[in-house]
């Protein structure tokens, strides 16, 4: 029982909001293998005929009609949820879910988005047919196929679920909405369904029929609502529906165009007749004359119905019913949530947003809902029935989990403190949100680099040495260039409509591969590719995703006021990006597609297995990387001090190896998983044969054991994201071998046992952890059945044999950066918040709209770029081409230079300065009508001053010298002076940073903070950049240059040697001739071979040597 | 490593004048410039009309561009005058010339009047005379090179004549062209160190790169990188050419990308200019110039950068 509480829980929960929700995408419901919830999703509801797509394959993704017609294809991915339901109407493409991001997505295996999976799992249409209503309450049923009729179910295949499943009355007439439209192939009903009710039935062909009610046209509607209340038009629309439709002709509602623009009301016709049209063809098939046989809750609701509310329910905390019952399912979602009992708690945070954003159904209508549905039953009673209770619910868990939100990034918060129900809602609940909103200090993103290093040419491990032969060596010189070459066309072309890698690289792709494996040059190559995957993708830039910074900007600068009007503004100008949810299958953005695409093209076992062993061996190397945790010694006060600024360069290069190894590892099981991907499930029998098979061969990587070993060390922080990473690219196979199934087990223990009881581990350690498997557990590829399950205690004393007091867990390394980086779908929050306050929820279904960034000035070009940012690049292209040993020497040297630096400066220099500084403040303050601030100005600024002279000192006299015994010996001049430069700039900055932290905040009071810092950072921030103005071109030879004497000689002798072919000279001129020939080659070879500067710059003895043949043909002319 | 001709005094306008005359010249221009070309002969007086119509050009310039169309029309109409009829008509034409009017610089006239480089004809007549007096043993390369470098090894004094007559004159081809092509190259390429040295910048050369094994080596890879109007430049290679997009396109796939590719972005200096439309690879690490930069931004030295 315990077990299926929780998904029996969640699953009530999004039954429960499900008539209320209906915007953004599903949360999806909780399935455990035992305990199946029969739920529908209506979400093309009574306000059917707003069906934008989000709602209507929604829909087709909660309630699966019938099994999925057997035509899926893989190809069709993202349409395919709506083709059992379209038929004809179906539009490839044009799918909910499919958004920019997603279309490049690429899922394990090419099945599924998770809302197909999920449709699978749901109640199909048979699931109204036989079973009695007695049978309503009974949610959690165990599914007739078992764990096989979860795999099974899963997969849109041929055996349908509807067969297994049998067939079974759903929780209630009101859920069968979600229904779509039946197919001709029905098996024979016992309940008739009404199936003109477009409300029990909604349309869902109709995603891309009454599409064209999608195009923006605002003005009609912004006639008609004010901006707080964004959605009343088209929620109103008149949903009640003549029992017989109105003859219109198919041919004229499917294709309504978006042209031209309606009146609401026009609009409003038009929705009726589409709908109408619409009903006509589902249920037309059937020829049979729709009966109200549905479940009289459903004509109740249709009843109400009919008196629609013109405004949009505004949520009043007066009007919330059941509160007491409300607080105590909010305090058990909490407990769940906080538990870590949920599969996804980033999930359930959504979906308690999509409850704060939803727009339910008018007050009356909802209350006469509440009532008249089973009174009885404390189950059925709809205590989420209406938009009041639902804000009411969702701000009670908001306020319960406050620290968790309260880790969001600053637009959420901001979006959700101005979020105006919230403060109707809870006053208190603002304030907080407001407070973190200031104290969230997440920083800027820093922008992208602007040109995309190449890997370095490094001669220990790139010159003919490295090689087998020469033959090996020029090949690889040819690769190279050519793998660039592919790598600049995917950037230029890839994003053109229609470009196809395979089509237009492949065969060159092949040429290449196939020629570095006759030369034997692959652990080159996979090097390379490597090292360039790094070097690309690292990051959190993502080609094309730049266009979410500007949009982020905004919304902190604007809040949401003004953001809402804006984004009303945008609607019209550009795309619409949709909202994904918070758990989009893996992908591969930007770069990371080329390289995905590249392996894939190339399919070359060679490579690959180089790849694997050399992403394995860096892997685990970067999985054993130490970071130090700060120095043990300094007291729980002192914190602040140096070890801070450690920590900071700490945490930076935790970041980094955490991202490496996190692309690593993707890539890693891309590859491994590769050869196993199949486009369906394979069927049972097939399964077991592929787990016999599998299970023999020893995996790529003992996931399992490095698990165990990070938790014992407590490392996990590190490992789990990867290890996320890496199983996320499993084949449908993989969950199901033992030793997989093993790792996803363990990582479920972790996420139950280690993250549920928090503790020991840092919170935002923790959170990032939570995210990465919260994830895991809801994309397709994991294993519905696992999450509830597995008996968490199993392994758990295992596990628990930690043998390290201190490991990273403990560390403060994440930050929100980084969440964020490695969670890029956590902005899903801020989306559908934003798309709230937009109002662009009610008509495109969740959709936000955002700026698409149209120049490329945007991007700062070369000139705008300060120099500033110009001298960084340089010190990072000075790094590029020299041996990854001077960069460690450098930085090693700096970090410890600069924190000796502090250390003495602490040590000796603070005290002093301090003592002074306390004086001259107490001596002031003794005397009535002193200006404090400005003293306090001064005395900071003395301070700092002085301190910075010391670290300037300091750093300056020390760095060289440690550097200069540090590097080679052979070091040029050049190289070693730069990189005492840099050591000591980067000491001096670590030095001053620690300085402008920590002088200003322990000696003076807070606020005077910012502007020390300021004064502080006014310092360092003016760089002198005195280009150094070469002499220009004003460079003379004095001497004649080689060439030119001979272009001289040159024309004398054309000159004369016309003459002479008069005269006919025979001999001696043809001698001069000759030897001005031997003297030209002569200066040729002196060139090749001496390449001296003294005789380009014009040889006396050459030049002598010229000027007498001169004169000896002169003699000639003259004789 | 270039290839340009540059005629009679004026080697140093590609140095020194560059200041005064633009050599950035957009697509149409040099399409216009193009189009003029197709008339003219490799001869001094044929250059002094270019000249005269584009006078706001350098003459390296104009000689630079003239010389790389020149050659691109050789090579069109290089299968009309091999075939085999054709040279021998050809030879049979000086064979008899010669023999009315052996003073007349007939080559040359031959050579204007079927648009043939008189130097590439010179070749041509040569071999044929080798031939001829080889019977069936076709000429070795070596020996018909070394007759038109050294024309007194020509047997026939005449013809010894003609051929001398013909390398001097002709501004594009020839052992003597190759030769000053050859310094033209070398001598940049100094002024280019010359220059770094003035800067003050370290670099290593094509031979330090290949002494390491380089695969691939630019003739400068500067050891600390500076920045250009901007951009990062790592390496430098100096082009004693105009560049055209004929040229460009060839150097950068089998020098300039190979060069990105292992050390990152660098620059190209075409000495005589360059279609300006062709810098438009800046921002995936090719920078062109026509001169070496004045703008050079150097990652400031010493502790007191950051400071002021």
């Amino acid at each position: 029982i315990k077990e299926e509480f929780v998904p029996f829980l969640l699953n009530f929960l999004r039954d429960q909001s499900s008539q209320t929700l209906t915007h953004g995408p599903t949360t999806p419901a909780k399935t455990p293998s035992t305990s199946r919830s029969v739920r529908t999703q209506d979400f093309s509801d009574r306000r059917g005929n707003k069906s934008t797509p989000i709602q209507t394959s929604r829909s087709a993704s909660r309630v699966q009609l019938f099994s999925p017609a057997p035509s899926v294809s893989p190809v069709s991915g993202r349409g395919e949820q709506e083709t059992p339901f379209t038929g004809s109407h179906c539009l490839s493409g044009v799918s909910a879910l499919s958004s920019p991001s997603f279309s490049s997505a690429w899922s394990p295996a090419p099945r599924n988005t998770p809302s197909e999976r999920r449709s699978a799992q749901r109640p199909s249409l048979g699931d109204f047919m036989t079973s009695p209503p007695e049978a309503q309450q009974h949610r959690g049923r165990r599914r007739s196929g078992g764990f096989g009729g979860c795999a099974s179910g899963r997969q849109t295949g041929p055996r349908g679920a509807v067969s297994e499943e049998g067939v079974r009355w759903d929780g209630g007439g009101r859920r069968s909405r979600g229904v779509g439209r039946i197919e001709p192939v029905s098996p024979p009903t016992q309940v008739q369904l009404n199936f003109n009710n477009l409300e029990d039935f909604p349309p869902v062909g109709a995603a891309q029929a009454t599409k064209p009610s999608r195009r923006i046209n605002p003005t009609p509607v912004s006639a008609e609502r004010p901006n707080s209340k964004p959605k009343s038009c088209f929620i109103s629309t008149p949903l009640s529906l003549p029992a017989s439709p109105p003859a219109i002709p198919e041919s004229a509602g499917a294709k309504l165009t978006a042209g031209s623009p309606h009146s609401l009301q026009e609009e409003r016709e038009l929705l009726r007749k589409e709908r109408s049209k619409l009903a006509q063809q589902t249920s037309s098939p059937l020829k049979t004359t729709p009966v109200i046989c549905t479940p009289t809750k459903t004509v109740h609701r249709q009843g109400s119905k009919v008196t629609p509310d013109p405004q949009s329910p505004c949520p009043d905390p007066n009007k919330v019913t059941q509160k007491s019952e409300l607080d105590l399912l909010a305090e058990l979602y909490c407990t769940c949530i906080s538990e870590n009992l949920v599969p996804c708690v980033f999930l359930e945070l959504f979906f308690v947003l999509q409850l704060l954003t939803s727009h339910g159904v008018s007050v009356s209508e909802s209350g006469e809902e509440a009532i008249s549905f089973c009174e009885d039953n404390v189950l059925e009673k709809a205590y989420l029935g209406n938009v009041h209770n639902c804000v009411y619910f969702s701000v009670r868990v908001l306020e319960n989990q406050f620290e968790l939100v309260s880790h969001l990034d600053k637009c959420t918060l901001r979006l959700l403190s101005e979020n105006e129900r919230v403060g109707t809602f809870s006053s208190s609940l603002k304030d907080h949100l407001a407070q973190a909103q200031e104290n969230c200090t997440a920083k800027v993103l820093p922008s992208p680099p602007m040109f995309v290093h190449s890997v370095p040419f490094q001669p220990a491990t790139d010159n003919r040495s490295n090689f087998s032969s020469d033959r090996a060596f020029h090949t690889f010189k040819k690769q190279r260039d050519v793998f660039y070459g592919f790598l600049r066309e995917w950037e230029d072309s890839h994003k053109e409509p229609g470009w196809d890698f395979e089509a237009a690289l492949g065969s060159r792709v092949r040429m290449m591969v196939s020629q570095l494996t006759a030369a034997g040059s692959h652990s080159h190559f996979a090097r390379l590719f490597q090292k360039q995957l790094i070097q690309m993708c690292k990051g959190p830039c993502v080609l094309g995703s730049s266009s979410d910074a500007p949009d982020a900007d905004l919304l902190g600068m604007l809040g949401a006021d003004s953001l809402g009007r804006l984004k009303r503004l945008q609607q019209r100008l550009v795309q619409p990006q949709g909202l994904i949810g918070p758990c989009p299958p893996p992908s591969f953005p930007g770069h990371q597609e080329f390289f995905k695409c590249f392996l894939q093209t190339a399919s070359c076992c060679q490579l690959n297995q180089h790849l694997k062993d050399g992403l394995c061996q860096q892997l685990l190397k970067l999985d054993e990387v130490s970071i130090l945790g700060p120095d043990a010694s300094p007291a729980r006060g002192e914190e602040t001090g140096d070890g801070d600024m450690e920590q900071q360069d700490e945490k930076q290069r935790f970041s980094s190896v955490l991202l490496t190894a996190r692309l690593l590892a993707k890539f890693l099981g891309f590859i491994s998983f590769l050869p196993y991907q199949t486009s369906e499930l394979p069927s049972r029998d097939i399964q077991d044969t592929a787990i016999t098979l599998r299970s023999k061969s020893s995996p790529v990587l003992d996931v399992c054991a490095v698990l165990r070993s990070s938790v014992h060390r407590r490392r996990t922080i590190l490992t789990v994201p990867w290890i996320v990473e890496f199983l996320s690219m499993l084949d449908h196979i993989g969950p199901l071998l033992p030793f997989y199934r093993t790792a996803l087990c363990l990582l479920l223990q972790i996420y139950k046992m280690l993250l549920g009881r928090g503790g020991e581990l840092c919170y935002m350690n923790q959170l990032l952890m939570v995210a990465v498997l919260g994830w895991l557990f809801q994309i397709p590829i994991f294993p519905e059945d696992l999450f509830f399950s597995t008996d968490p205690k199993e392994e758990v004393k295992e596990l628990e044999n930690i043998t390290s007091s201190q490991g990273l867990d403990t560390l403060p390394l994440v930050d929100q950066q980084l969440l964020y980086t490695c969670c890029p779908y956590l902005g899903e929050f801020r989306k559908l918040l934003a798309a709230f306050v937009a109002g662009s929820t009610s008509k495109s279904g969740g959709l936000i709209r955002k700026i698409t960034p149209t120049s490329a000035e945007l991007r700062g070009p070369s000139t705008s770029r300060s120099q500033q940012k110009l001298q960084v690049d340089l010190e990072q292209a000075f790094f590029h081409n020299q041996p990854p040993s001077l960069r460690r020497t450098v930085e090693f040297v700096a970090e410890r230079v600069g924190s000796n630096c502090v250390k003495h400066i602490k040590a000796t220099l603070v005290l002093e300065l301090v003592k002074g500084g306390e004086k001259t403040l107490r001596d002031s303050l003794g005397l009535e009508g002193v200006n404090t601030a400005k003293l306090n100005d001064s005395i900071c600024a003395q301070l700092c001053d002085a301190g910075m002279q010391a670290l300037e000192t300091a750093t300056s006299e020390n760095a060289p010298g440690a550097v200069r015994v540090l590097l080679p010996l052979e070091t040029s001049p050049s190289v070693l002076t730069t990189a005492e430069s840099i050591t000591t700039r980067l000491a001096t900055e670590k030095a001053c940073s620690w300085l402008s932290a920590n002088i200003t905040s322990t000696l003076l009071k807070r606020e005077w903070k910012s502007a020390f810092g300021r004064v502080m950072k006014s310092v360092p921030s003016s760089v002198s950049l005195d280009a150094e103005e070469g002499e220009g071109s004003n460079c003379t030879h004095k001497v004649p240059l080689g060439s030119e004497v001979m272009i001289e000689i040159k024309v004398i002798i054309a000159n004369w040697v016309s003459e002479k072919l008069y005269k006919l000279v025979k001999t001696d001129s043809l001698k001069t001739g000759g030897l001005l020939m031997v003297i030209y080659t002569k200066y040729n070879l002196m060139l090749r071979n001496e390449k001296s500067t003294k005789l380009l710059k014009g040889n006396t003895q050459f030049t002598q040597l010229l000027s007498e043949t001169i004169s000896y043909q002169k003699c000639f002319i003259v004789n | 490593m270039s290839i340009c001709l540059c005629p009679g005094p004026l080697i140093d306008s590609g140095v020194k004048d560059k200041s005064v005359k633009r050599m950035q010249i957009c697509r149409a221009e040099y399409r216009v410039i193009g189009r003029f070309v197709e008339q003219l002969r490799p001869t001094r007086q044929c250059m002094k009309t270019l000249q005269t119509q584009f006078p706001h050009l350098p003459p390296s310039t104009l000689l630079s561009i003239f010389s790389q169309e020149y050659q691109k029309r050789m090579k069109r109409s290089m299968a009309r005058h091999h075939a085999p009829d054709v040279i021998k008509e050809y030879y049979q034409r000086y064979r008899s010339e010669a023999k009315t009017r052996p003073a007349a610089p007939l080559l040359l006239e031959l050579a204007n009047q079927v648009d043939l480089s008189p130097a590439l004809l010179a070749r041509l007549i040569v071999e044929c005379f080798l031939e001829e007096r080889q019977a069936s043993v076709g000429a070795s390369r070596h020996v018909l090179n070394n007759m038109l470098r050294e024309p007194y090894l020509i047997p026939d004094l005449l013809l010894a004549k003609h051929v001398e007559q013909c390398t001097v004159n002709d501004c594009c081809y020839g052992p003597l062209v190759d030769c000053i092509k050859h310094a033209i190259g070398l001598e940049h390429e100094d002024l280019l160190r010359d220059k770094l040295r003035e800067t003050h910048l370290s670099f290593l050369d094509e031979n330090q790169l290949r002494a390491k094994g380089y695969d691939k080596t630019p003739d400068i890879i500067l050891e600390v990188p500076i920045a250009v109007d901007g951009h990062i430049v790592h390496w430098i290679e100096s082009k004693a050419s105009f560049g055209d997009d004929h040229s460009h396109h060839t150097y950068l796939n089998e020098q300039f990308w190979s060069y990105c590719n292992r050390f990152g972005p660098g620059l190209v200096i075409y000495w005589y200019g360059f279609v300006s439309e062709l810098d438009c690879q800046r921002d995936r690490g090719i920078l062109l110039r026509d001169g070496f930069p004045l703008d050079i931004v150097t990652l400031c030295q010493g502790p007191a950068r950051g400071r002021v």
